[in-house]
C-alpha cells in the first residue's frame, strides 16, 4: 500500500501587500481522502487552492505533491505537476465555447500525450455519453459542471481541486452534482479537495476542515 | 501529436469563434503584401527591361566615349582608334527623331535613331545589326533604308518595305523600312541605320554622340581609362557598364522608393489591424487561456499557440497578396505603363518576370508583420496569472500593457531627431523613420491622451450628470481607455495619413500652379516635335517665326543635355535671355540671387535648379566649370530656382552666351507673347501657315498648363490608389475593432438588458461612444497628419525629389474627409451593435465567459 500522502503542506504563509492570508499553515491529505474545506469569505480558501496548484507562491514553507517538492520559481515544473496529477473544477464551469464536448474533456489527455479512449466513457460517466459532439451553449449549468467533472478527471490525476463547483446550480442539480463528483473521484482512487460555504455540500466529503486565521481545524460532523 | 492535436482544436475553435474579424485581418494583409509586390514586379520590371534596352546599345564593349555634351567631333574618333589598347571601336550616332502625325495622339512622339558603321558595330554590338531583305543585301548601307525594333515596328504599324516620316526640328525625314533588327530587347523601340546617312539626314555630318571600344585582352581597363581620360580632356566621360546601372536606378530610384513606402503603409495599417484584432480576441479569450495554463498548458506552448493563429493568419494573407499582386502588376503594366504614370520609362513595353525573391521577400514581410502584431497580445497573455485572469472583470489588466507612455515619448524625440538627419543614399530614410515614429509614438500615447480627455469630460459631467446612457459613456471611455485606445489606433493611423497625403498632394499641386503661372509668362509656346530636339530651328527658321504678324514679344531658347556624372541621369542646360538684374521676373527664385555687380569681373552667370544644389553641391556663389562648345567654361552660380519639371537638375544660362561660346544659332523653344486685341488663335494659324508649320508643336499657355496639371494628377494617380487603399484597410481595421469589442463586451450588453436598458438605449449607448471616440481620433489624426505632412513637405519631398514647395492646408477638403470618417465610423458601430442587443447578449450573461 501506498503511504507517501498526496499532498502535504508545511508551514506556509502567504500575504498579499500587508494583509496576511495564511500563516504557518500545515496540513496532510492522504491518498484517497475526500475533504472539504470551509470558512469565512476572504480568509484564504481559493488562495490555499492556488498555493497548492501551483499558481501562486508560498512567502515561505513547503509543499510535497506526492512526495514531490512543489519547487517555488519553477514554473515548467509546477505546470507539469499540475498537468499530471490535478483535476480542477470551478464554480463557473470554464468550458471553452468554441470546442465540443468530447474536445472539451479531451483537453488534459492531450496536455498529457495520452490517448483519447477515455474521454467517451468518461462523458458517459457523467450522464453525457450522448451529447459529445454539442457545444456548451446547448447546455444548462448542471450540464456543463458535468463536462467539468468529466475533464477534471479524464486523466486519472491523483488529486483533484473543486472551488465552489455547485455555487451556480440549484439546490437539486447541486446535490446531483455533488454525488457524481464524491462517486467519480472515488472510483477513479483520486483524492479531492472541495473548497464551498455549503453545509450540504461539505456533508458529502469525509471530513471537513475550516480554514480560520489560526488554520485548518477539522470539524466534527 | 496530441499537441499538435490540441492546437488543431483550439486554432479552429477559435476560427469559428471570430470568422468576420480574421477574414479582414487577412484582407489587410493580403492588400498590404499585393500592393507592394505589384510594385516591386512592375518596377523591376521597367528597370530590367531598360537596363537590357540600355545594355543592348552597348554590347559587348568594354568602354563607351561620351561627350558632357550630347555629341562631339567625329574628328576625335582616329585618335581613339589607334590607342594600342583598343581592339575594336564603333562611332554611333544617336539621335531622338519626331513621328509625324502622332504627337497628337502620343505622349512620347519619338524614336531613337542609332547611326552605325555595320563593319565596326559587328563586332561589339552585334544585336543591333539590320536585317535587309533577300534581295536587298546592302540596304545595311543605304542611304535612306532604316531598321526597327519589333516594338518600334508594332508601335509605328509599319512593316518591311513601307515609308516612314520622321521630324528633326522643323526638317522632315522620309526613310524606307529596311527590315528588323538581329535582336532587340521585347518592348525596346529603336531604328538602326547607317551612320554616314543618319548624319546628313539629320543634319549632324561630322558629329558622333559616343563611341563603343573593346580592348585587347590582358588591357588594364583602369589604368587605360585614365590615360585616355587625360587625353580627351575635361569635356569627354568614359563610362562603364556599371556606370550605366548606376543611372538607370538613378533615374527613378526615388519615386520607385515613395512608392514602395506608400505600399508598406498599406501593410504598417494591415499589421495594426491584425494588432487591434489580437488584442481584442487575448482580452476576450483571457479566462480560456487561463485555464488552459491551469490544465497545464506551460507558457511557452501558450505563446506558442498564439503565435501560430496570427501567423497562419500571416501565410495566408501573404500568399493570397502574392497572387493577387501578380495579377495587379499585370493589369497596372498593361494599363498605365511601366513607370506607373510618371514618365521615367518612355519608349519601353517591359514584360512581366515572377521574382521568386521578391516574393520570399513580401510573403516574410507579411508573415513578419502579423507575427509582430500577435506578439504583444500573445506575451501579455502568457505572463498574466491564470489564478486572476479567470475571474471575470480582470480583462482591463490585459490592457494595461498597451499603455506606453515611455515608448511613445521616446518615439516622438526620435522622430524630431530624425527628420534634422540627412539623406542616406540620397534617400529619405531617417524622414520615412521620422513618419513612422511618428505614427507609432501617437498611438502609444492614445491611452494616456484618450483617459485624460475622457477622464476631464467624466468629471465636469459628474456636476452635472444627464441619463444613464451618457453616465455610461463617460465612464468607460475614462476608465477603459485602453480597450478605446484599441479602435483609435486605427481611426488614428488612417486618417492622419490621409490628411497628411492631402496636405502634401495639395501643397505640392498649389506649388506647381504657381510654378507654372510663374514659368509660362507667355501667350504662346512653339517647339519641335519632341524636347531638347538635335536640330532645332535654324536662324533663317526663327527668322520666319518672329516675322509672324502679331507677336509683340518673342523670347527664343535652346536647351540640350549635359552629362556632368556618369553614374547620374543627365541635366538639362537651358540657354534664354534673362534679366541678370531681376532674374525672378524670368524664373521662380528661391532665395537671394547674386546681381551682375557682384560677380567677378567677365563671370559668367548660370541660375540652377534646386536639384542641381543638393546633387553637386552648386551653392550660390560658388564657381563651376561646365563643358560647353570646344572646352570647358567658367560659370559663377548667381540664384537658385525652382524647378518641378526636371528631377536630376536644371542649369539656366543666358542666350548671348551660350551662343558665343558655342557658335550654335539654333533654338528649340520659343516664348511668344502676343500684341493686345490680337487672338491668339490668329497667331496660332499664322504659326500653322509657316512653311514647316506642320513640325511645330504649338500650345497657348492655357493648354501647356492642363497638360501639365493632368501629368501631375496621372503621376499621382497611382499614389492616391496605394492611399486610399491604405484608408481602406484602416477603415476595415476600425469596423473590425469596433464590431470585435461589441462581441468581447457582450455579457457587458446583456447584464445591461437585465438592469434595465432598452436596445435602443444600448445601441444609442455605442453609438455616442464610437462617434466620441472617432471625433476624438479625428482631432488628433488631424494634429499627427499635419506633422506627418510637414515631414512629407520640407523633408522627404526635398531629399527625394530635390524640389520644396509651399504648405497649403486644404481646410474643405480635410472638413469633407473628417466628416467621411465619422459617418464610416459611427455607421460600422451601428453595423457592430447588433449583435450587442440580440438575444445572445442577454443569454450571454449566463455563460460563464
Amino acid at each position: 500500500m501506498n503511504t507517501i500522502p498526496i499532498l502535504e503542506l508545511c508551514n506556509i504563509s502567504k500575504a498579499y501587500a500587508s494583509r496576511k492570508v495564511l500563516s504557518d499553515l500545515s496540513f496532510t491529505l492522504a491518498a484517497g481522502e475526500y475533504v472539504a474545506v470551509m470558512g469565512d469569505s476572504g480568509v484564504g480558501k481559493s488562495t490555499l487552492l492556488n498555493l497548492i496548484a501551483g499558481l501562486d507562491e508560498a512567502d515561505s514553507g513547503k509543499i510535497f505533491v506526492n512526495g514531490q517538492i512543489l519547487a517555488a520559481g519553477d514554473e515548467v515544473a509546477a505546470t507539469e505537476l499540475r498537468r499530471k496529477y490535478f483535476g480542477f473544477i470551478f464554480q463557473a464551469f470554464h468550458i471553452l465555447p468554441h470546442l465540443t464536448l468530447l474536445q472539451n474533456v479531451s483537453l488534459p489527455l492531450l496536455l498529457n500525450d495520452m490517448p483519447l479512449d477515455r474521454t467517451a466513457a468518461m462523458l458517459a460517466a457523467v450522464g453525457l455519453g450522448d451529447r459529445g459532439h454539442a457545444f456548451p451553449y446547448q447546455l444548462s449549468g448542471g450540464e456543463l459542471q458535468r463536462v467539468a467533472i468529466a475533464r477534471a478527471l479524464v486523466h486519472r490525476p491523483r488529486l483533484i481541486l473543486a472551488d465552489e463547483p455547485t455555487g451556480n446550480l440549484d439546490p437539486d442539480t447541486a446535490q446531483e452534482i455533488l454525488q457524481l463528483i464524491r462517486a467519480e473521484v472515488k472510483a477513479n482512487g483520486a483524492s479531492a479537495i472541495l473548497v464551498t460555504h455549503s453545509h450540504a455540500a461539505a456533508a458529502t466529503a469525509d471530513k471537513v476542515l475550516t480554514l480560520t486565521g489560526n488554520g485548518l481545524t477539522e470539524t466534527r460532523r | 501529436m496530441s499537441g499538435q492535436l490540441l492546437s488543431r482544436w483550439l486554432l479552429l475553435g477559435e476560427w469559428r469563434a471570430r470568422r468576420l474579424q480574421l477574414l479582414v485581418a487577412i484582407i489587410a494583409i493580403m492588400l498590404g503584401v499585393a500592393l507592394g509586390f505589384s510594385i516591386h514586379l512592375i518596377n523591376t520590371a521597367a528597370v530590367n527591361e531598360f537596363s537590357a534596352a540600355s545594355k543592348s546599345l552597348t554590347g559587348m564593349s568594354d568602354l563607351t566615349v561620351v561627350a558632357a555634351q550630347p555629341t562631339f567631333d567625329e574628328r576625335r574618333f582616329p585618335e581613339i582608334l589607334q590607342q594600342p589598347e583598343v581592339a575594336q571601336a564603333s562611332p554611333m550616332l544617336e539621335i531622338m527623331a519626331g513621328v509625324l502625325g502622332f504627337q497628337e495622339t502620343l505622349r512620347n512622339p519619338e524614336l531613337k535613331i542609332i547611326g552605325l558603321d555595320v563593319f565596326r558595330a559587328a563586332a561589339i554590338t552585334p544585336d543591333l545589326l539590320g536585317i535587309p531583305a533577300e534581295d536587298s543585301q546592302f540596304d545595311t548601307l543605304s542611304e535612306d533604308g532604316i531598321f526597327l525594333s519589333p516594338a518600334a515596328m508594332e508601335w509605328l504599324a509599319v512593316q518591311q518595305g513601307d515609308q516612314l516620316t520622321l521630324t528633326l526640328g522643323a526638317k522632315q525625314v522620309t526613310l524606307r523600312v529596311a527590315g528588323g533588327l538581329v535582336r532587340a530587347p521585347s518592348g525596346q523601340r529603336v531604328g538602326v541605320m547607317d551612320i554616314g546617312a543618319a548624319q546628313w539626314h539629320f543634319d549632324h555630318v561630322g558629329w558622333l554622340s559616343r563611341i563603343e571600344l573593346k580592348l585587347h585582352s590582358g588591357a588594364n581597363l583602369a589604368t587605360f581609362k585614365a590615360k585616355l581620360a587625360s587625353q580627351l580632356g575635361d569635356g569627354f566621360l568614359l563610362v562603364e557598364g556599371t556606370n550605366q546601372d548606376a543611372r538607370v536606378h538613378n533615374l527613378s530610384r526615388a519615386y520607385r522608393v515613395n512608392l514602395n513606402i506608400l505600399a508598406l503603409v498599406a501593410l504598417f495599417t494591415g499589421a495594426f489591424l491584425v494588432f487591434a484584432s489580437q488584442v481584442l480576441a487575448t482580452v476576450r479569450r483571457r479566462a480560456q487561456i487561463a485555464l488552459l495554463r491551469v490544465l497545464g498548458m506551460t507558457r511557452q506552448q501558450v505563446l506558442r499557440q498564439l503565435l501560430l493563429e496570427g501567423g497562419l493568419l500571416g501565410t495566408i494573407g501573404a500568399l493570397l497578396g502574392l497572387i493577387l499582386g501578380y495579377a495587379l502588376a499585370a493589369i497596372g503594366l498593361h494599363f498605365y505603363g511601366a513607370d506607373l504614370g510618371a514618365g521615367f520609362f518612355a519608349g519601353l513595353t517591359p514584360s512581366l518576370h515572377f521574382s521568386p525573391m521578391a516574393a520570399g521577400f513580401y510573403f516574410v514581410a507579411g508573415v513578419g508583420v502579423t507575427l509582430l502584431g500577435s506578439l504583444l497580445p500573445a506575451w501579455e497573455a502568457t505572463r498574466t496569472q491564470p489564478a486572476v485572469a479567470l475571474k471575470s472583470g480582470s480583462e482591463h489588466e490585459a490592457l494595461a500593457v498597451l499603455r506606453f507612455p515611455w515608448l511613445a515619448g521616446g518615439c516622438l524625440l526620435l522622430a524630431a531627431i530624425f527628420v534634422r538627419l540627412p539623406p542616406v543614399g540620397e534617400l529619405p530614410i531617417f524622414g520615412y523613420l521620422a513618419v513612422a515614429l511618428l505614427l507609432i509614438g501617437g498611438v502609444a500615447l492614445l491611452p494616456w491622451l484618450a483617459g485624460a480627455f475622457f477622464g476631464r469630460l467624466s468629471k465636469r459631467y459628474e456636476r452635472h450628470p444627464k441619463g444613464a446612457v451618457r453616465t455610461l459613456v463617460l465612464a468607460r471611455l475614462s476608465n477603459a481607455s485602453g480597450l478605446a485606445a484599441i479602435a483609435l489606433g486605427g481611426i488614428l493611423a488612417s486618417f492622419s495619413l490621409m490628411v497628411a497625403m492631402a496636405i502634401m498632394v495639395m501643397s505640392f499641386r498649389l506649388s506647381v500652379e504657381d510654378w507654372l503661372t510663374h514659368v509660362l509668362p507667355a501667350d504662346i509656346y512653339v517647339r519641335t516635335v519632341i524636347r531638347q530636339d538635335a536640330r532645332g530651328f535654324t536662324p533663317e527658321e526663327q527668322q520666319l517665326i518672329t516675322s509672324v504678324a502679331g507677336i509683340e514679344r518673342i523670347d527664343l531658347m535652346r536647351s540640350q543635355s549635359v552629362l556632368l556624372d556618369p553614374d547620374r541621369p543627365m541635366i538639362t542646360l537651358i540657354a534664354r535671355p534673362i534679366d541678370a538684374h531681376q532674374p525672378a521676373n524670368t524664373l521662380p527664385m528661391t532665395d537671394a540671387v547674386l546681381p551682375p555687380q557682384a560677380l567677378p569681373k567677365n563671370a559668367m552667370p548660370i541660375w540652377v535648379s534646386e536639384a542641381m544644389v543638393d546633387l553637386y553641391q552648386f551653392t550660390v556663389g560658388r564657381e563651376v566649370r561646365l563643358p560647353l562648345g570646344d572646352s570647358t567654361q567658367i560659370f559663377m552660380v548667381a540664384g537658385v530656382w525652382r524647378d518641378y519639371g526636371r528631377q536630376f537638375g536644371a542649369i539656366q544660362m543666358q542666350l548671348a552666351d551660350y551662343r558665343r561660346l558655342t557658335g550654335d544659332r539654333h533654338i528649340g523653344d520659343a516664348a511668344i507673347w502676343v500684341k493686345d486685341g490680337v487672338d491668339v488663335n490668329e497667331i496660332v494659324k499664322n504659326l500653322r501657315a509657316l512653311p514647316f508649320g506642320e513640325n511645330l508643336k504649338i500650345s497657348p499657355r492655357n493648354e501647356i498648363r492642363e497638360i501639365s496639371l493632368a501629368l501631375f494628377d496621372r503621376s499621382f494617380a497611382v499614389t492616391y490608389l496605394l492611399e486610399l487603399i491604405a484608408v481602406g484597410v484602416g477603415l476595415l481595421g476600425v469596423a473590425a475593432s469596433f464590431s470585435a469589442q461589441a462581441l468581447t463586451r457582450i455579457k457587458e450588453f446583456g447584464m445591461l438588458c437585465h438592469i434595465g436598458l432598452t436596445r435602443q438605449q444600448i445601441r444609442r449607448m455605442l453609438i455616442v461612444e464610437g462617434g466620441l471616440l472617432t471625433g476624438f481620433g479625428i482631432i488628433i489624426g488631424f494634429v499627427l497628419g499635419v506633422a506627418i505632412s510637414l515631414i512629407l513637405v520640407f523633408v522627404i519631398n526635398p531629399q527625394s525629389f530635390r524640389w520644396t514647395m509651399q504648405l497649403h492646408l486644404p481646410w474643405s477638403w480635410l472638413a469633407i474627409m473628417a466628416f467621411a470618417m465619422l459617418t464610416a465610423a459611427i455607421l460600422s458601430v451601428y453595423q457592430a451593435s447588433k449583435p450587442a442587443i440580440s438575444r445572445d447578449a442577454v443569454r450571454a450573461v449566463k455563460e460563464d465567459w
